[in-house]
């Protein structure tokens, strides 16, 4: 499998991506 | 001028500076630099010298120190609830805290991986061309990581404060 890193918009969705999952993480973490 | 003023004011103010130089940068090396270097390393002669020469170790120069510079700015205004947010032990603390630990893991990649593979690369440590070749390819992919983890930084840090905090996370 390619590395998404290796590419500009591979990062961007990547960066997307982990910011949907750390904000459901922070919502659990804080009762919400 | 009172402690505060320091703290939060002037604190925030040089946090918010520093921290566009630090991710200013980092985007033009990412979105501009990576891809122009390629470019000019295939046109004949080469043309990619000068920007190698002249603007590469400028810019890393004040890439790394506002990556400093914006750290400590915000360690000085978390001040002593800099425990409750990294150890995540306080609700309205818990945002921040992801922002400060993803802004952590960026200068450990700058101070630690970026910027001792660049010197290789830019040849002011000595290094053989198999060195150059995989130091290259380790401040690529830290560079390219750093930009992945910007996004979700700055989506906590401007989520972290007041009204912004109830209204994208709830009271």
């Amino acid at each position: 499998m390619k590395n998404p890193l290796d590419s500009l918009w591979g990062t961007v969705i990547s960066g997307l991506v982990l910011t949907v999952v750390l904000y459901f993480l922070a919502r659990s973490m804080m009762g919400a | 001028m009172s402690m505060e003023f320091i703290q939060y004011g002037l604190g925030r103010w040089v946090h918010i500076m520093a921290g566009v130089m630090w991710i200013g940068l980092l985007y033009y090396f990412n979105f501009v630099q990576v891809d122009a270097l390629k470019k000019a390393a295939a046109d004949n002669p080469p043309t990619g010298a000068g920007i190698t020469k002249h603007v590469a170790p400028r810019a890393l120069f004040f890439f790394r120190w506002a990556a400093v510079v914006t750290v400590l700015m915000g360690a000085m205004m978390l001040g002593d609830k800099i425990g409750l947010a990294l150890l995540f032990r306080e609700r309205a603390y818990i945002p921040i805290g992801i922002g400060a630990w993803l802004g952590l893991i960026m200068l450990f990649n700058v101070w630690v991986l970026i910027w001792p593979n660049q010197k290789k690369i830019l040849g002011f440590t000595p290094a053989t061309d198999e060195e150059k070749n995989k130091a290259r390819r380790v401040a690529f992919l830290a560079s390219r990581t750093n930009t992945m983890l910007s996004m979700p930084m700055l989506f906590f840090m401007v989520a972290s404060g007041g009204i912004f905090r109830r209204a994208i996370f709830g009271g």
